[in-house]
């Protein structure tokens, strides 16, 4: 009843961040976990590449060295780069579609609020008789059904994170769907509310499909069933197949609104407006279609007949053609601007190299013969890290450093900004960059010791992973001082662009409480 | 002229690297399929490498000419289908020119038939069993006793001083070269994989399938490999020892093994 701060200010204490229907507030919160939990899963690969400095075991037992690889895969996708995503969401499309807040906001504070929950739940299993999980994020029985006492634990957290998921993909559609502003048809909307959508739509086709494959896991080991059990007439191998269809299209949520983010700041600091607006959202669309028959591309070894091998091969092929569209259009975009190299921009550069070089690994993988090499090695790891460290978060720090400023109505520190990058960039590299050497010479993953002839290699990788964990505390530096900077402007950045800079620094607790009008967003779009 | 030397400094880097230290590029193996497996690695390796030049080229033109403190005015074009028309079908037909070739090998490494000699693969957690269908003869391949007692945690044992750390086994598959060999593999527990970098093989033991692959090796020597699907706690432990031997003492080691088996074993 105290008027106007309850209805248009935040709440007083801790009840502003429980009972939230704020997209702003929900966003940071998101944004707040994803932070914690990136540390959590990046002490984690600490311990695995501790462990892999030299051959020999000094650090931790093989069980737990396996719990740290299951636990690093899963807190870094699930905990780590998906509620990032779903932060920055929460965060800009409302303010880049002009609509005042999320569709459906109490369901909003309920993706959140499970996350802790069902991270809770998985991390308690470190605790737990038996350890945590420690057969692979990606489950596969029988060898999961040897999980001790964390195996429910496991399950039903996947099913929260399933839920969270779930629930965020149907609030960015209606949101998306109903809350444009007048005159922002489809077509116009920013890039990074087009890969949200799509991305959306994966979420809720693939979300159900882990949660099943997961539920027969769990029916298989405490009702009866054999879902998976070659010795009751089941088939281990299905399950990899249900898997990996939830799975292949996982790697593209993780890795379309990273496209998203760069397509929305190359332009800004290149002062010039993206190449090809509407082939980018057809090429994420063909990435997103493609990504539901390629799954088998991660089964090439478990003996597929020859025409499934073909159809899966080329398939696969095929999606290095929409997503070179997309860094064609990129580099198109830098040709003949204007460019200035802000901390934004620089992750976004390295993002288009490091990605795409991520991508040629990819395409060397999809040659079935080659992946029967390469298949289960480093060379695997090598490939998928670059496409989600300098691929996905380097796009989402870019995009923290972006918005930033509209966030905090300060600019952040540029020095320590482009100091984090300049590390990053060079221990990413220093710690993936020999994988690929490791794989092709034969070392296969998630092993705790290693022949004697893969020492130099994981001596180098383990260097260059210490020095990019510990790069990150300057990210934590760069935004717990970015309420110290100099005031920032509406726009923030010169060459910025779109409705999210008409509004005021720091973005007001609402926004956009009457629709904007098409003529301001028309020219926003401009 | 720059790009004359990178190439071949990035060909020198691939060229010798049958040195196991430093090692940056897979092995050519000692089957054909191997070979062209390598091959194929090699192509696209290489077209990867053209792509990026191009690519990577244009963009770093770009990030030197094209920025704000040259004085530059940015340009307003913001879509060309015809640019974009051509870069959809650039990388289309690049795409068709590997496809084709590596299609050919995948028919060929899917021929399993008329081998010379069969062995079953029985994946167990941590080892392998070996039987050979027409032999009579089997056993288990274990971690040889070596790294099993300086793979412990505090073992006080260097690795470095341990031939083969982690890739000996107790008793290693033999086999006779220029000879057919085909493998059915299974597993007794969870899955497994079957993997000899030199003999281009990784296939899945599945408990409930068996699978089949095979290889006609070239070389005599003695060929290491790991388990490449994580199957537990001693997933790092499961090492695969093949030995390439002349026809004769093939011949002899067979004779030698039928000699020394226990009758109970086959039964197995």
């Amino acid at each position: 009843m105290s008027g106007m701060t309850t209805r248009h200010g935040p709440a007083k204490g801790i009840g502003r961040w429980l009972f939230s229907t704020n997209h702003k507030d929900i966003g940071t919160m998101y944004l707040v976990f994803s932070l914690v939990m990136f540390f959590v899963g990046g002490a984690m690969a600490m311990v695995i590449r501790s462990e892999l400095a030299i051959p020999g075991l000094q650090f931790v037992h093989p069980e737990f060295y396996n719990s740290m690889t299951t636990m690093h895969a899963l807190i870094m996708i699930f905990g780590g780069v998906m509620p990032a995503f779903v932060g920055l969401a929460n965060w800009m499309i409302p303010l880049m579609i002009g609509a005042p807040d999320m569709a459906l906001p109490r369901m909003n504070n309920w993706s959140f609020w499970i996350l802790p929950v069902a991270f809770g739940i998985l991390l308690s299993t470190l605790l737990m008789p038996g350890g945590a999980p420690a057969g692979g994020w990606t489950m596969y029985p029988p060898l999961v059904l040897q999980t001790g006492d964390a195996f429910p634990y496991l399950i039903f957290s996947i099913h929260l994170m399933g839920i969270s998921s779930i629930m965020g993909a149907i609030n960015v559609i209606v949101t998306i769907i109903n809350m444009r502003a007048p005159d922002m048809t489809l077509l116009k909307m920013p890039m990074f509310v087009w890969t949200w959508l799509i991305t959306a739509y994966l979420l809720i086709a693939v979300m159900p499909v882990l949660a099943g494959a997961v539920t027969m896991l769990l029916t298989d080991q405490f009702f009866g069933t054999s879902f998976f059990l070659a010795a009751g007439g089941g088939d281990p191998v299905m399950f990899q197949h249900i898997f990996w269809f939830f799975g292949h299209p996982e790697v593209y949520i993780m890795i379309l609104p990273a496209f998203g983010v760069v397509s929305e700041i190359i332009p800004t600091f290149s002062r010039k407006k993206l190449f090809g607006h509407d082939s980018m959202v057809y090429a994420a669309a063909s990435i997103a279609f493609l990504s539901f028959i390629v799954w088998a591309h991660h089964m090439f070894t478990v003996g597929m007949p020859l025409s499934g091998q073909l159809f899966f091969m080329f398939a696969t092929m095929l999606i290095a053609v929409p997503t070179g569209v997309k860094v064609f259009n990129w580099v198109a975009t830098m040709w003949r601007g204007a460019m200035t190299f802000e901390t934004p921009m620089l992750f976004s550069l390295a993002f288009v190299f490091l990605f795409t070089i991520g991508g040629f690994s990819g395409l060397m993988l999809a040659a079935a013969p080659a992946d029967i090499q390469y298949h289960d090695t480093y060379f695997v790891v090598a490939h998928f890290h670059y496409v989600l460290v300098p691929g996905s978060i380097f796009a989402i720090m870019a995009a923290v450093y972006y918005w930033l400023p509209k966030w905090t109505g300060h600019m952040y520190n540029e020095t320590l900004g482009k100091t984090h990058f300049w590390a990053s960039t060079i221990f990413v590299n220093l710690t993936f960059f020999p994988m690929h050497f490791l794989g092709l010479a034969g070392m296969p993953r998630r092993i705790p010791d290693y022949s004697t002839q893969f020492t130099d290699f994981n001596t180098v990788a383990s260097i260059g992973a210490i020095g990019f964990g510990l790069s990150q505390l300057i990210f934590v530096l760069v935004i717990v001082t970015a309420w110290k900077g100099s005031k920032a402007t509406d726009r923030v950045w010169e060459g910025s662009h779109g409705l999210e800079w008409t509004v005021p620094s720091p973005a007001p607790y609402h926004t956009f409480e009457t629709p904007p009008k098409a003529r301001i967003a028309n020219e926003a779009f401009e | 002229m720059i790009r004359k030397s990178f190439l071949s400094l990035l060909a020198f880097c691939f060229a010798g690297t049958a040195s196991a230290e430093w090692a940056l590029n897979m092995p050519k193996g000692i089957t054909d399929l191997s070979v062209e497996t390598y091959n194929i690695h090699m192509m696209v390796f290489w077209w990867c490498v053209a792509i990026g030049i191009v690519v990577f080229g244009v963009m770093i033109v770009s990030l030197f000419r094209h920025r704000k403190s040259q004085g530059v005015k940015p340009a307003t074009f913001s879509h060309s289908t015809s640019a974009e028309v051509i870069w959809t079908i650039i990388p289309v037909v690049i795409l068709m020119l590997i496809a084709i070739p590596v299609a050919e090998t995948m028919i060929k490494l899917e021929d399993s038939r008329d081998p010379d000699i069969s062995i079953v693969v029985t994946a167990y957690q941590w080892k392998w069993h070996y039987k050979y269908q027409d032999e009579g003869i089997d056993f288990y391949s274990s971690l040889a006793r070596p790294s099993l007692e300086a793979r412990r945690k505090e073992s006080g044992i260097d690795p470095n001083t341990v031939d083969n750390y982690l890739r000996d086994v107790d008793r290693p598959v033999v086999v006779p070269r220029d000879a057919k060999v085909r493998l059915l593999l299974t597993s007794n527990d969870v899955v497994h994989s079957w993997y000899v970098p030199e003999l281009a093989i990784k296939k899945d033991t599945i408990p409930g399938i068996v699978n089949e692959a095979w290889f006609k090796a070239k070389e005599v020597g003695t060929y290491r490999g790991q388990c490449a699907e994580l199957c537990g706690k001693d997933h790092g432990y499961m090492p695969i020892v093949v030995e390439v031997v002349e026809p004769d003492a093939y011949r002899a080691w067979v004779d030698a093994r039928k000699e020394s088996a226990p009758k109970v074993a086959s039964n197995q």
